[in-house]
């Protein structure tokens, strides 16, 4: 028996749900009273994961897993998890996270539970906390099966430092043939996506006309954020699909997210309540976000946000 | 083409969330249940092959009587015809199990889900189909061709998009994009009159083995009230964001 974790990376990085998942295997393990083991996949450097308590680390390089495909994924997971002995498996709730989720649940035979977001309260009965309802409830899930598949959610349990010395094996995982293969892939390079940006800033309507960006941009490069907005202007082309969070759209669960012109229309809330830290900046006192925000300034935008953003580079340039 | 779509039957995403019997249950009262969004875009999808492609369109649904408006909803768009597995939904697994099986009694080609439902938001059920059928999946599609047994399509990726191809018999996890919002339809009347007529079969389950189980349910913490910053007075934003927040 083991807890077995995948430390997610990409282009030979670990990603930072990598560090949250090791994290929580070490917590799950340390509840069920054995060791964590971590698998990575055509990722080199993988010393890392130690100071979150990965004891083992096992790596898996293949060519034909240079792309993410699902099934090739799962089916990689499942074999070490089962070389390994390991009866808990835990993985991020990534848009390729909850990709390869349900396949591997049923590959494994495992009961699984996604969009995590604490330490199980319990270990026998197996229970945790998930998200449901978007965002605006939670349900607290019991996985009854022996095997089980735990996915957890972006920056809920946190990074945890708990430095081991690990021991580093290779293993040589099967690849049959996947049935979906990838023929290109666009990507904005250089860019902070949605999902790994700490801070997203967002706008909405407020903004007039897509001509008027710029500042948000700008808000978003001295920050080191992502930019997003809301779904009608998402609609009305202003930008692109991409950019739309909401209930129907990306979900966001930063440290910070600001609101740009944002009116706070439940479906927007739904998508972005899981963020920690919510600034709205908005005209109208009226608007319902306020009542969703941490910190509010009542003003106009084109005032208030190009002040913003002189005053944070002041501020990063003392505080670099 | 023999098309299955997955048809969840949700609170309509303005409904306020309570929970009844010390938190262990939904409370459904005064909630109105719709077509699950992520669903609807993909159904919207189907009525695309039906009537460019000449594919057959069936709607499924796990669920109680209860559902049965919300199936008829997706009759009034256009589907032909109408599953109902008669069983309470317990977790993604069982009910995977429940369409996987309709789904071989049935010899669908392809199988249409949205990615989530807009209730339990676990992107489980059509990967677990996939996985059942043996059938390959395509999660998060925002964009899907087919060409005989070949389909072409496109996903959502961290940052941008992925193009894959694959071949059916093929389960995928459809969001917007399948189908952009203005392509969405509203039944008419015509279509609503037709619905009443076209077959809406009821099966009983086949196991209703599960896997997990919901225990009880939580409300987000209460928010306390928002501190309100003057327009003029930027620093202070910046100070409460770096000393009291801590996010900068």
């Amino acid at each position: 028996m083991s807890v077995l974790v995948y430390a997610n990376s990409s282009e030979g990085k670990f990603k930072k749900s990598a560090f949250e998942v090791v994290s929580y295997g070490k917590k799950v393990a340390e509840e069920l009273g054995t060791n964590v083991i971590a698998v990575t996949i055509n990722i080199d450097g993988v010393a890392e994961l130690q100071n979150y308590g990965a004891e083992t680390i096992v790596t898996v390089n293949n060519d034909g897993l240079k792309v993410f495909n699902a099934q090739g994924y799962a089916s990689v997971i499942k074999q070490v998890a089962e070389a390994k002995g390991s009866n808990v498996i835990i993985i991020d709730s990534s848009i390729d996270g909850l990709y390869l989720g349900p396949l591997l649940s049923v590959a494994f035979n495992a009961g699984y539970a996604s969009n995590v977001v604490a330490a199980p309260s319990s270990t026998s009965p197996f229970i945790v906390k998930r998200k449901a309802f978007s965002n605006k409830g939670f349900n607290n899930t019991e996985i009854s099966t022996e095997n089980k598949v735990i996915g957890l959610a972006k920056n809920s349990y946190g990074i945890h430092e708990n430095s081991v010395t690990a021991s580093v094996e290779s293993f040589q995982a099967s690849i049959g043939d996947f049935g979906v293969a990838s023929t290109s892939i666009d990507k904005a390079v250089g860019k902070v996506t949605i999902a790994d940006a700490d801070v997203v800033v967002s706008a909405g309507r407020g903004l007039k006309g897509p001509e008027n960006w710029g500042m948000v941009e700008e808000l978003a490069d001295v920050l080191g954020a992502a930019t997003a907005c809301s779904k009608p202007v998402s609609d009305l082309g202003w930008r692109p699909h991409g950019e739309h969070v909401g209930q129907t759209g990306k979900p966001v669960a930063t440290n910070l997210y600001i609101a740009i012109g944002i009116s706070g229309a439940i479906q927007h809330l739904a998508g972005i309540n899981a963020s920690k830290v919510k600034v709205v900046i908005n005209t109208d006192p009226e608007a319902p976000f306020f009542k969703a925000a941490d910190y509010g300034i009542v003003g106009d935008a084109f005032e208030v946000v190009p002040q913003l953003i002189s005053k944070l580079r002041d501020f990063k340039a003392q505080n670099s | 083409m023999k098309i299955l779509v997955c048809i969840s039957h949700v609170p309509d995403t303005t409904s306020k969330i309570n929970f009844t019997d010390n938190d262990t249950k939904f409370d459904t009262n005064g909630v109105q249940f719709v077509i699950n969004p992520y669903d609807e875009f993909v159904l919207t999808r189907a009525m695309w092959f039906k009537e460019k492609q000449g594919a057959s369109v069936t709607v499924v649904n796990v669920g109680s009587a209860l559902t049965e408006p919300t199936l008829r909803k997706a009759l009034a768009i256009g589907a032909d015809d109408a599953i109902r597995v008669n069983a309470e939904p317990i977790d993604g697994m069982s009910v995977a199990k429940e369409i996987a099986e309709v789904s071989k009694n049935g010899g669908y080609d392809l199988v249409l889900a949205g990615k989530e439902s807009s209730d339990y938001n676990g992107q489980m059920v059509p990967g677990m189909v996939a996985a059942m059928l043996g059938f390959n999946f395509v999660n998060g599609c925002v964009g899907m061709e087919v060409d005989g047994n070949n389909v072409t399509a496109t996903r959502e990726i961290d940052g941008g998009s992925e193009s894959l191809v694959t071949t059916l018999p093929l389960v995928v996890g459809g969001q917007k994009g399948i189908v952009e919002e203005s392509d969405l339809r509203i039944p008419n009347m015509r279509g609503i009159m037709m619905a009443r007529k076209k077959p809406l079969n009821v099966v009983e389950p086949t196991s209703s083995e599960n896997a997990t189980s919901s225990q009880s349910f939580e409300k987000p913490a209460p928010k306390g009230a928002v501190k309100l910053v003057d327009a003029d007075n930027i620093d202070e934003l910046i100070n409460l964001l770096h000393n009291k927040a801590k996010v900068i």
